[in-house]
């Protein structure tokens, strides 16, 4: 390589990078942020998990009662019901006499953590299996593929509710616990993940840039990583937002049946002991009500913020597009104009 | 970088160097298989420029990507400084890969997008353990020859280059590797007519100066005679014609070259016809 310095370039330069006779100084850059355009959507999906996630982690914090504190008996009612209205326990008790609000919080923390932890298990074995089953291709991807197929043929309940049971009788205790239950709704909610991410890592592969990479002599995990791995990022963030969603939902399904974790509280614990303790029959609605409120509102923020991710990672979904579209065409015939008559024109970073 | 890590040291003027022999690829698709590239025999001689012309599913790009060793061949042999390659694999190939770079057609999907131009230079060195100072001297060396000033360019994302300031940090990128060969598939088509021009001159350059062997793929017969010394036309898999780019354009014995050489564009010709009337 050594001529290479010694020989000049004939070639003709295209111009400098930066347009000349223009001002060089940029104007104040968006923050990188901005650039994502969020959608009012978002927002309100944003907003919804905010206050949830604010209830299960920052409430407790000022609520004055724990949720291993008896502060009543049966079903007592809100206090806000009683005369002259109170707002001490303003969601009465639960079956066994702790404050409803309390028991709420503390719940609604597990199930988020629980969710967090096997969205992100999820999330993580099925986009390795889909990247090397997609990215490799042949025998490989057969059998992974092959894999998947068979785990997602065999309906998921059965193996959560089989799972749950073993774990219930297992001595050791944090299998007992939250991170047993996430790692049981983790290692079996990846099939969806994995085809989807399959699919999309066979297109990548056969992109020019993944050629160009071979050709820079990068290894096969290299190239996953950094050249396959990058393009499905939105994908991602997309499955993991929705298996965050079905984590939780799971767990509420399981804990409502029986199965929930030991030795903590969760949505579908306290709905199961609603359900348990005739809370419905007797009318009882604030010891059902708000958990399942609280998981509607999860599950719909979440969901929410999955569709809205969608419009930020896919431009044609975007709303407004068609006004966007007039303003960016107005500010280029406005540039032009101002070009025509020799006037300064500010150029955006 | 020195020869000593290449596969060879690089071959005498109009030696062969790489060589594809009886060379057949053919692809399933429902009820049977299609033919792309049938029982090609081709040599590229070091020093030389030869240009691979045919229209769009001709099988030109195949033939490169087989050369490239980025598809297998279905039946045949490619051949490296005499050494069979077809089947080599792991660091062999990597090896190979160093010797024979190529810059596709389309300047935009040959980055990741999520790196910058110093990165995607960089990478290609990293393996070979270059020293730092010693790669950015390669770097800014490269892109200097291609016409782009370093200091501007190598913090740039692909989206930040013009199509032509794109393609040639493909060709610095190639050139890094101080390659025999290089495999320029299409690499202008995707430019406007100035760009094409320059593109071709640093292609040119780098025969002239580099003694590079440089396989031009083109559907433009027209761009394939300015640069090339020897022309060989590709149709339906086959290679129907070869010869010498003088040969090729002046005494055509085959009718698909000839119909190829009547669609070139004559401005001289045009003009004089807007001017009669």
């Amino acid at each position: 390589m050594t001529n290479i310095s010694s020989s000049a370039v004939v070639a003709e330069a295209e111009g400098p990078l930066v347009p000349v006779g223009l001002p060089t100084e940029p104007k104040k850059a968006k923050p990188g942020w901005r650039s994502l355009n969020f959608g009012s959507r978002m927002w309100i999906a944003l907003g919804i998990i905010g206050f949830v996630a604010a209830l299960a982690f920052i409430g407790p914090l000022f609520y004055p009662f724990g949720p291993d504190e008896k502060v009543g008996s049966l079903y007592d009612y809100p206090t806000w019901m009683n005369t002259p209205p109170t707002f001490e326990h303003v969601l009465g008790t639960e079956n066994f006499g702790y404050d409803v609000l309390a028991v709420l919080m503390a719940s609604a923390r597990t199930s988020i953590i629980i969710g967090l932890l096997a969205g992100t298990i999820a999330v993580v074995i099925g986009v390795a299996i889909g990247v090397l089953a997609g990215y490799v291709g042949g025998w490989v991807e057969e059998l992974l593929m092959g894999f998947t197929n068979i785990v997602l043929a065999i309906p998921s309940i059965v193996i959560l509710i089989l799972i749950s049971i073993s774990l219930q009788s297992t001595n050791v205790p944090f299998l007992k616990g939250a991170v047993g239950l996430a790692l049981v709704i983790g290692i079996t909610s990846w099939p969806w993940t994995a085809r989807a991410v399959r699919a999309q890592a066979s297109s990548v592969a056969t992109r020019e840039h993944i050629d160009v990479a071979k050709l820079s002599g990068a290894r096969t995990p290299s190239i996953m990583v950094r050249d396959v791995l990058p393009y499905l990022a939105s994908y991602a963030v997309m499955a993991w937002v929705l298996q965050l969603a079905s984590a939780i939902l799971a767990e509420s399904t399981l804990s409502m049946l029986g199965l929930g974790p030991s030795g903590a509280n969760s949505l579908g614990k306290q709905l199961f002991w609603a359900l348990a303790f005739q809370a419905v029959a007797t009318g009882a609605w604030w010891a059902f009500l708000p958990p399942t409120i609280v998981l509607t509102m999860i599950s719909f923020g979440l969901l929410y913020l999955q569709s809205s991710l969608d419009e930020v990672f896919n431009p044609r979904l975007r709303r407004g597009k068609k006004k966007n579209l007039a303003k960016a065409a107005a500010r280029r015939a406005e540039t032009a104009r101002k070009l025509a008559e020799n006037q300064p024109v500010e150029v955006n970073a | 970088m020195s020869d000593k890590d290449s596969l060879e040291a690089r071959p005498a003027v109009g030696q062969p160097v790489l060589s594809a022999t009886h060379v057949t690829k053919q692809f399933r698709v429902s009820g049977g298989h299609i033919t792309a590239v049938d029982d090609v025999s081709v040599d590229f001689h070091a020093g030389k420029v030869l240009a691979v012309v045919g229209e769009s599913g001709s099988g030109k790009s195949t033939l490169a990507r087989m050369l490239l060793r980025l598809m297998p061949v279905t039946s045949g042999t490619i051949s490296y400084q005499g050494k069979d390659v077809t089947h080599i694999k792991g660091a062999e190939l990597r090896k190979y890969w160093r010797d024979v770079q190529a810059v596709f057609q389309d300047p935009f999907s040959s980055f990741n997008q999520f790196y910058t131009v110093g990165q995607t230079l960089r990478r290609g060195m990293g393996a070979q353990g270059l020293e730092k100072e010693t790669l950015e001297q390669l770097i800014e060396t490269c892109l200097g020859y291609v016409g782009l000033k370093p200091g501007d360019a190598v913090h740039k994302y692909p989206h930040q280059l013009s199509g032509g300031q794109r393609q040639r940090v493909m060709i610095a990128r190639a050139l890094m590797m101080n390659p025999k060969v290089l495999l320029a598939d299409e690499a202008t088509s995707m430019l406007d007519a100035s760009l094409r021009v320059s593109a071709l001159n640093v292609l040119q350059d780098l025969r002239e100066n580099l003694g590079l062997t440089v396989l031009f793929i083109t559907h433009d017969i027209g761009q394939a005679c300015y640069l090339a010394d020897e022309v060989v036309v590709m149709e339906h898999g086959l290679i129907v014609e070869r010869g010498t780019t003088d040969e090729v354009i002046f005494e055509p014995k085959n009718e698909y070259t000839k119909r190829l050489l009547a669609d070139v564009p004559d401005l001289k010709g045009s003009l004089k016809v807007s001017k009669d009337f």
